[in-house]
């Protein structure tokens, strides 16, 4: 086997499977930045919380209008955005904390969507859309993927400043009158309509992997923002390269081939990456121990 | 395991015990007309169609939904419990039956429809999709007459007249359906399905199916499985490809679009479509499906 035939032929010869890398290369466009501000923000988890909040809406969607991407999608959408809205509403008026009530209202959501789902003729169907078959990307799910990564990386450069601010000085934003909350709501919306376009073409647990591992992944190797979301972006494509070569030649299935790979690239970099590695960390006790 | 499968799981665990409570109330509704219990909603309609107004048949697993996962509510043990006559399938079909039956505390017959036809073997077990092939749907129409006879000897005479009728019209589509298939060359009758039920059928009218699914309903796919359909139908020159009723259509329809093939539309495999639909009655599900082959295939 050539090495054209291992790395490139796949793609050339099916169709299938370059629509399933351009897929994930919108996904990692849009994902990648808007999970390197998730990890800076310290809300790694909320992403998974998100993806499960998912659930109801696109029951609803599938209860309402059968087998419909769109539907479902549009459910979806509205489930999570209802359930981070709230979230951060109660995080407000109560002394309860985001994380606290995001928690509790994922998981009601959750509850919901089993139960209607449980209600409304087979589970199958759904399991299929909820774990993805990044294989299958039609038209429609490919423009929605598109349009996302699109409206997300414009949306990013208006908000960017004032976001990346409130990450490391909140304080300092509020102080100087800065649009705090309305760039957080706006920052949620990016992140449903991220999970919502993932689950299209990855299943929503397999999306989230897909944003967040390469996101994390970043921190050993950069530090400032900019080059963070790069790193990760190019992070996010390799894994999906490589998973879906993975699932091509080794017979795997191709969701988990790809988030997998992004946990393998995490392994490796917690072991040998530029910053704050296991292998950075001996080299710098050396260099230490020999000043 | 997934979270959510294990909490469907525990549902069905407690809807058994649920069932377990309620069963014992339910034999004591009034005993007018004879009940049928069928296992799944093609059967049901056949036991409807040979017992008419004589019985009131209600069905275990209803229309759409999947036979193979069906997962047991106290509503349906109860149903068992006040049955006179239960049908099923058999040849291993309701794998969950047994186990219901001794729950609901159900003492009468059960009648397998499929009793003394000659199953295909499919992995060493037998297949037992045999209602798709009209010759075979005659041994069920026949098993079913003489149970229902043996539940309710005052109706034989009905019964008999009503299977007859029903035999003449599974005959007359029958006929119909080689006959329309004749333009079509033996060599020619390939077409790829997402499942595995309709080997019966493929036998019956000399048609070759192929399965995309070295994969099962739920688990997905690799790439390289998919590449190799897609080969595999540019290599043997598959006419048509169809969806089935229960799995994931948006691959098929990519797999098609791929390899050159006709996307033949729906074929109805386990379940009945709900009332009103192109496939609520068996009699119409062989109809639709064969059309929908016949014309898939037309040259």
């Amino acid at each position: 086997m050539t090495l054209h035939e291992l790395l490139i032929q796949p793609f050339t010869e099916f169709g299938f499977m370059k629509r399933s890398l351009v897929a994930c290369l919108a996904l990692s466009l849009g994902g990648a930045p808007v999970g390197t501000l998730l990890v800076l923000r310290r809300m790694s988890l909320m992403g998974d919380a998100m993806s499960h909040a998912l659930l109801p809406g696109a029951a609803i969607g599938f209860a309402l209008a059968g087998f419909s991407l769109a539907a479902m999608g549009m459910g979806a959408f509205v489930a999570a955005l209802g359930v981070a809205l709230l979230a951060g509403w109660l995080s407000r008026i109560t002394s309860q904390k985001e994380d606290a009530s995001f928690a509790a209202f994922y998981l009601i959501a959750l509850a919901a969507g089993v139960m209607i789902i449980s209600s409304h003729g087979s589970p199958i169907d759904l399991m299929h859309v909820l774990f993805g078959s990044v294989l299958a990307v039609d038209d429609d799910a490919l423009i929605t993927v598109a349009v996302v990564t699109t409206l997300t990386l414009a949306l990013l450069a208006v908000i960017y400043r004032p976001l990346v601010t409130e990450c490391f000085d909140p304080g300092f934003l509020r102080a100087s009158g800065g649009p705090g909350a309305a760039v957080h709501l706006l920052f949620l919306l990016l992140v449903v309509l991220n999970l919502v376009a993932g689950f299209q073409a990855l299943g929503t647990l397999m999306a989230v992997g897909l944003m967040m591992l390469p996101a994390i992944t970043a921190r050993f190797w950069a530090q400032d923002v900019g080059r963070l979301s790069a790193v990760a972006c190019g992070l996010s494509l390799l894994s999906a390269w490589s998973g879906l070569l993975l699932s091509y030649h080794c017979e795997l299935p191709s969701g988990p081939s790809i988030v997998l790979t992004a946990g393998g690239l995490y392994l490796l970099s917690l072991l040998v990456g530029q910053r704050d590695s296991w292998l950075s960390r001996r080299l710098a006790l050396r260099a230490h121990r020999v000043a | 395991m997934h979270p959510l499968r294990l909490l469907h799981r525990c549902r069905a665990v407690t809807g058994l015990i649920f069932g377990l409570l309620v069963a014992p109330l339910a034999g004591a509704a009034d005993n007018a007309s004879l009940r049928v219990v069928a296992s799944f909603s093609i059967l049901a309609d056949m036991v409807r169609e040979v017992a008419g107004e004589a019985a009131v048949v209600s069905s275990l697993v209803g229309p759409n939904a999947d036979a193979h996962a069906f997962e047991p509510s106290p509503a349906a043990v109860k149903q068992l419990a006040s049955a006179d006559l239960v049908v099923v399938n058999g040849l291993n079909f309701e794998g969950w039956l047994q186990r219901m039956v001794r729950i609901s505390g159900y003492r009468g017959p059960v009648v397998e429809a499929t009793k003394g036809l000659r199953a295909r073997a499919v992995h060493g077990a037998a297949d037992p999709h045999a209602w798709h092939d009209l010759a075979h749907a005659r041994t069920y129409v026949v098993n079913i007459r003489d149970a229902l006879a043996a539940a309710a000897p005052s109706q034989a005479a009905v019964f008999q007249a009503r299977a007859a009728n029903y035999l003449q019209r599974l005959e007359e589509l029958d006929q119909r359906t080689r006959a329309g298939l004749q333009a079509v060359a033996q060599a020619q009758r390939k077409i790829l399905t997402s499942h595995d039920a309709f080997a019966y059928l493929g036998e019956a009218y000399g048609i070759t199916l192929l399965s995309p699914h070295g994969w099962t309903t739920g688990a997905e796919p690799s790439a390289g499985q998919v590449a190799k359909v897609i080969r595999q139908i540019r290599a043997q020159q598959v006419r048509a490809l169809f969806v089935e009723n229960i799995s994931d259509p948006r691959l098929i329809q990519r797999i098609a679009a791929e390899s050159g093939a006709r996307v033949g539309g729906t074929l109805y495999s386990d379940a009945l479509s709900p009332p009103g639909g192109p496939a609520d009655t068996y009699l119409k599900l062989m109809a639709h499906n064969l059309n929908a082959i016949r014309a898939a295939l037309a040259p």
